[in-house]
């Protein structure tokens, strides 16, 4: 693809999108791809720190940016200046965010799934619960429900499809494979994805100074735990608590 | 300082939540803004009263609602639909305003038309925010009553009620009157994921409001609009934003949206027309028109600037009971309680 160059150079061309008109969509590619997410978050972290009038909100995707604004405060000229700027003096940072080590109990009794997973695959459940740990994993984004993030870095022998039809609720703090990628959930929904382990971390929680504690870019590693180790820690991240480690 | 009033909700449809403006500003982590679905109409009931702009208020499902209130009167203030309103058996026009006083009863029921209707209150009614926003998300449990629809028994406090408005009084809004026949939308973000000949289709329509539209997502149903791909590497979602998925059928993705999904989106329905689609019936028969994004912007303006000026209020006639209206009641009151 032609935008294919334009990483290298740092100033790849990238397409404007309205999405009515308090919505401006800056797109810089159409795949997941480590590269274009880091050119998302560093136009998104140029934009924050401009703090413009009339720029509502920012939701970085794997390859897009959504602008929310007030088009009666900013006007869609000024705005698109401001990303044509943005974008050609970020500076994506090549070895994403911030690093955590978050725990991960992949016992049966809680990884619902990991059966299922370890049938597909040919391995035993603790196969996966290897393989799944020793990778490392970069969130891409948030979306679909709170605290829902998007995991990039999955093995490829762990690149179970999606299915065909969604599993009921799944736990909270559910970590969670499927269509090749990987995912921490927080709230319990219904979902496509496989439940291969439960971390006692919340990446969103209401009542906590922190509410969020992991931002897209950041990178994630799973360190395994036994599920007497997931009950006390857990009950220590009920009271608020951070149980996940900062690594760098 | 005031005293303190309490409305205790006697009886709730399903679907009736507390709504803020919104819960803005944590898109990015995954968090679903809520707020109202007729922004126009909650902002319309909030200006009546002279509440600041996006003030917790009740929004009334199609199933209605039946409250009182106890301890100092109150003004309330009715907006969006053409609810059956009436108090204490007496019907009020819709949008109404009246001080609201202890031991009388206020009901709204689905009327002629209109889904949602958005029941302000001229004092702050007193729930927790959470993320800086009382709006309910039911699906995630967020915001208002512990992240639930009101039910009855609910007691709402609101602190420094005020109660100016005395009879029931007709609203002048004019900026109200929106038929649902005709939705302005603006193509994009992923019009480009259609042929010419799909959108040409998705533009002549007719689409009727289907049945299983909730404060989610309002389904359309119609000729089958083709994409080049269903599926697209996941990206935002705005309100009003048109998903075609791969039944070929569109959605109308509203107030309790996802923040990110994977759908080509041929079109987002403009800020101004987000009130009159979310108050489509369904089975409303209804079409899209183009514009650009100058003209939504526009429109934008002059909602904007309805909403300026006091609104005046007009002595409502009494009405007497009609025996339609208390058949009504009755029907309420004994089967569906």
């Amino acid at each position: 693809m032609a935008v294919q160059g334009g990483i290298e150079a740092g100033i790849g061309p990238v397409r404007l999108r309205d999405a009515g008109e308090t919505a401006l969509v800056v797109e810089f590619g159409a795949r997941v791809d480590p590269d274009l997410n880091a050119r998302v978050l560093a136009l998104d972290a140029a934009l924050a720190e401009a703090a413009v009038p009339g720029l509502r909100e920012t939701v970085p995707t794997y390859r897009s940016l959504m602008i929310h604004y007030d088009p009666l405060v900013l006007d869609r000229a000024d705005l698109c200046r401001l990303v044509e700027a943005g974008v050609a003096g970020a500076r994506p940072r090549a070895g994403g965010g911030r690093r955590w080590t978050l725990p991960c109990c992949y016992d049966p009794d809680l990884a619902e799934d990991i059966g299922t997973v370890a049938d597909w695959a040919g391995l035993s459940p603790a196969g996966i619960a290897d393989l799944h740990a020793q990778a490392e994993y970069r969130v891409y984004m948030y979306g679909f429900a709170p605290g829902f993030a998007y995991l990039g870095g999955l093995p490829d022998a762990l690149a179970i499809g999606r299915r065909a039809s969604p599993r009921p609720p799944h736990p909270a703090n559910a970590i969670l494979i499927g269509g090749g990628l990987a995912a921490v959930a927080t709230v319990p929904m219904p979902t496509g994805w496989y439940v291969v382990g439960r971390t006692p971390e919340r990446l969103f929680a209401p009542a906590r100074t922190e509410n969020f504690l992991i931002e897209p870019g950041d990178v994630l590693r799973f360190a395994a735990i036994d599920a007497a180790t997931f009950a006390e820690l857990d009950a220590r991240a009920a009271r608020g608590d951070i149980v996940a480690r900062r690594e760098d | 300082m005031g005293g303190r009033t309490r409305i205790r909700i006697l009886s709730a449809g399903a679907g009736s939540t507390l709504q803020d403006g919104g819960r803005h500003g944590y898109l990015r982590y995954g968090i679903t803004p809520a707020g109202p679905m007729d922004p126009l109409a909650q902002a319309c009931a909030n200006r009546a009263l002279d509440n600041p702009p996006g003030a917790t208020a009740i929004e009334v499902s199609l199933g209605g609602m039946s409250l009182t209130i106890e301890g100092e009167p109150v003004d309330v203030a009715l907006a969006g639909g053409a609810p059956r309103i009436d108090l204490d058996g007496r019907a009020l026009p819709c949008p109404v305003g009246l001080t609201l006083r202890p031991g009388e009863r206020l009901g709204i029921r689905a009327g002629e038309a209109g889904v949602w209707t958005s029941l302000a209150v001229a004092g702050q009614i007193d729930v927790a925010p959470v993320l800086g926003s009382t709006a309910t998300h039911t699906r995630s449990r967020l915001g208002g009553l512990d992240g639930r629809g009101l039910q009855a028994g609910d007691v709402l406090s609101v602190l420094e009620p005020r109660a100016v408005i005395g009879e029931a009084a007709q609203l002048d809004l004019p900026v109200l009157h929106r038929p649902p026949d005709t939705i302005r939308i603006v193509l994009g973000p992923q019009d480009d994921h259609f042929a010419e000949a799909a959108i040409a289709a998705f533009l002549a329509g007719p689409w009727r409001v289907g049945a299983r539209g909730d404060r989610m997502a309002c389904f359309l149903e119609g000729p089958t609009i083709a994409a080049r791909t269903h599926d697209i590497v996941s990206d935002g979602i705005a309100m009003g934003a048109i998903q075609v998925p791969g039944s070929g059928q569109p959605l109308v993705l509203m107030a309790d949206r996802q923040p990110t999904g994977g759908y080509p989106k041929i079109a987002t329905v403009i800020g101004a027309d987000l009130g009159r689609l979310a108050q489509a019936r369904p089975g409303t028969v209804l079409r899209f028109a183009a514009v650009d994004l100058a003209e939504a912007v526009a429109a934008r303006r002059a909602e904007a600037a309805a909403l300026v000026p006091a609104v005046t209020r007009r002595p409502v006639l009494r009405t007497r009971f009609t025996s339609e209206f208390l058949l009504g009641t009755n029907l309420i009151d004994g089967v569906f309680g």
